[in-house]
């Protein structure tokens, strides 16, 4: 009802003179991006020359062809996939388990084991990267797609935030179901992920977006170039075709582009996300 | 179901019963609530604790990972300062920090302000100066590395247009650091537009109307009822960007690789350099306990100050 008259009224705007500062202060934000696009489908010999084409009089598909022959970009972009559905899934599942048994159940020493897992949010990543590696060592981990995903399965930024959330749903829906005969499982399943959805949405966005665009860890922990993320690979390929500008653009379009897409799909609520985890954080 | 048929028929029994189920639910929530808490707790203890304390025992050892370590004491850190190349880092990362933090902050004021009117296409340039946002940083290092390419690269070739002389950027060893700072600007200063538009639409319109009925012009309402209200928001961005600032490294690897003659080497480059390609695995593990102690006195300060200002507000 509210929604309807805004949107048409906004139509109605008058020009406004804001225009000449904000287009083109807009335009120095996506450009380099227009450029990612562009250069993606010129070859080599439009690019290597100065001044380079600006708008190219024809476009090419070279870089994409050799990065899909002469590189293992496929492969890449299938382990950073899998490696990010399991790791959403993950924060989802455990999230829900612990921020649920946080909030709703009672148990000796809740308060402290939330507090120890919270302070490790505030342990700098460089202090636990050496350790983390000789741990995934150890568990005979490292060199696979499970180094990338075992750290990250569950962050305690998941328990906590779906913990707050819980907190303040009514309790009573959940009372009801429980007396109706329903389990634990059961009403945590039925009556309580149904209304979290919001913070699903946060975890799941923040989560991809972290472990889609890592390179530290992958870095680490991972040294056979089949195993490569795509950050990982993109910045490898980069390192070894140094004037092969128009592959490396290729294949840096093919590393941004799920996010891209994501993002401009569910733009809400990501900016909702960030937003929140800012004021709550 | 069956309960309550079987309350209707017969009186006592079924309470009973309701008690001993109640219970027995009673009795195994403790159980219940360490099954669904434990995988989370292993994983975040097992590789958050359990690490933090093994790198100091690290940070106290001389140790290669292979071979097995030297108890060293504190020779570490007393390397650490006669380091030239560690001292540089810091210093580099300070610079960074320094200028990141507050222009990321005075940006995203400033972007906020701008984009926080009803004009048309308003939804568009707010995305496009969000979207860098979510590029991640080896993206964004590939593709300034091109732009700022010395030879074919679109910067210098926008700089001929203006008849000004190529410049190495990258290459260029007083360039390079600045370059770096700039484009984190230009993925960086979205997130804090993003946080301060939400609190400017949290400010209420009739707060900002009264103020312009009470004569006060547009500066001075921004001083005294923007300006304030934004304050949380102000002081988170000042935090969150510090620290982000100060553990900088995937950029710095796509691009420059601490080069050129380690004008860009950060610490936390600085620690994976010594770690996982020099294999001094003791030395980095005190170079990165350097750094988190810097953040930690950070913390404690900022902690401090916020204190002193809550008691100030509510004397």
């Amino acid at each position: 009802m509210t929604v309807l008259p805004v949107r048409k009224r906004r139509r109605w705007l008058p020009f406004s003179p804001w225009h000449f500062v904000l287009a083109p202060v807009a335009l120095l934000f996506g450009l380099p991006l227009v450029w990612l696009v562009l250069s993606s489908f010129m070859t080599n010999a439009q690019i290597n020359r100065f001044p380079p084409t600006i708008i190219p009089h024809s476009l090419h598909l070279d870089g994409y062809r050799y990065v899909l022959h002469n590189a293992l970009f496929p492969r890449w972009f299938l382990n950073s996939a899998i490696v990010a559905l399991v790791v959403v899934i993950g924060n989802l599942v455990f999230g829900i388990l612990g921020g649920y048994a946080f909030a709703r159940l009672r148990f000796g020493g809740s308060r402290a084991l939330l507090a120890l897992m919270l302070g490790t949010l505030v342990i700098p990543f460089q202090i636990t990267m050496i350790p983390e590696f000789l741990i995934m060592k150890d568990l005979g981990l490292v060199d696979t797609l499970g180094a990338l995903i075992v750290p990250s399965l569950v962050t305690p930024f998941a328990v906590f935030l779906f913990r707050q959330f819980f907190l303040s749903l009514p309790r009573e829906v959940e009372e009801a179901a429980w007396m109706d005969g329903c389990s634990r499982l059961g009403t945590l399943w039925h009556i309580v992920v149904p209304m979290a959805r919001p913070a699903l949405g946060t975890v799941s966005v923040l989560t991809f977006l972290a472990t889609w665009n890592d390179l530290t860890w992958p870095l680490i922990a991972i040294n056979n170039d089949h195993n490569y993320t795509l950050q990982l690979g993109l910045a490898t390929f980069q390192g070894q075709h140094r004037t092969e500008w128009s592959a490396v653009m290729a294949g840096n379009l093919i590393a941004v582009l799920p996010v891209l897409i994501a993002f401009l799909a569910a733009q809400r609520t990501f900016i909702q996300s960030l937003a929140s985890s800012a004021v709550k954080g | 179901m069956k309960t309550q048929f079987r309350v209707a028929v017969v009186n006592r029994e079924p309470v009973a019963q309701e008690r001993s189920s109640l219970r027995r639910r009673r009795y195994g929530e403790a159980g219940t609530a360490w099954s669904y808490v434990l995988p989370s707790a292993v994983i975040i203890l097992g590789l958050g604790i359990v690490p933090m304390v093994w790198s100091l025992v690290l940070s106290l050892q001389s140790s290669d990972l292979i071979t097995p370590a030297q108890w060293v004491g504190l020779k570490n850190y007393q390397a650490l300062s006669h380091d030239p190349t560690f001292r540089a880092a810091v210093g580099h990362t300070l610079i960074y920090t320094g200028l990141f933090v507050p222009l990321s902050i005075a940006g995203g004021l400033g972007l906020a302000l701008l984009l926080n009117r009803r004009v048309r296409l308003i939804g568009l340039y707010r995305t496009l100066v969000f979207v860098p946002f979510v590029v991640s940083a080896t993206a964004q290092g590939v593709l300034f590395s091109f732009i700022f390419d010395s030879h074919f690269g679109l910067a210098n070739a926008v700089l001929h247009w203006f008849h000004i002389p190529p410049q190495g950027f990258f290459s260029d060893k007083n360039q390079a650091l600045y370059l770096l700072v700039l484009i984190a600007l230009w993925s960086g200063v979205g997130f804090c537009v993003v946080v301060y538009l939400a609190g400017l639409q949290d400010i209420p319109s009739e707060l900002v109307e009264a103020a312009a009925i009470d004569g006060a012009g547009r500066a001075a309402t921004f001083r005294y009822v923007v300006w304030p209200a934004l304050r949380p928001m102000t002081v988170f961005l000042l935090v969150w960007e510090t620290l982000q600032s100060l553990q900088v490294f995937d950029m710095v690897f796509v691009t420059t690789r601490g080069g050129p003659l380690e004008s860009t080497t950060v610490v936390v480059f600085f620690v994976w350099q010594q770690a996982f390609e020099v294999f001094n695995a003791g030395y980095a593990a005190s170079a990165a306990y350097v750094l988190a102690f810097g953040l930690l006195l950070l913390s404690i300060g900022i902690r401090l100050v916020r204190r002193g200002e809550e008691r100030k507000v509510n004397r």
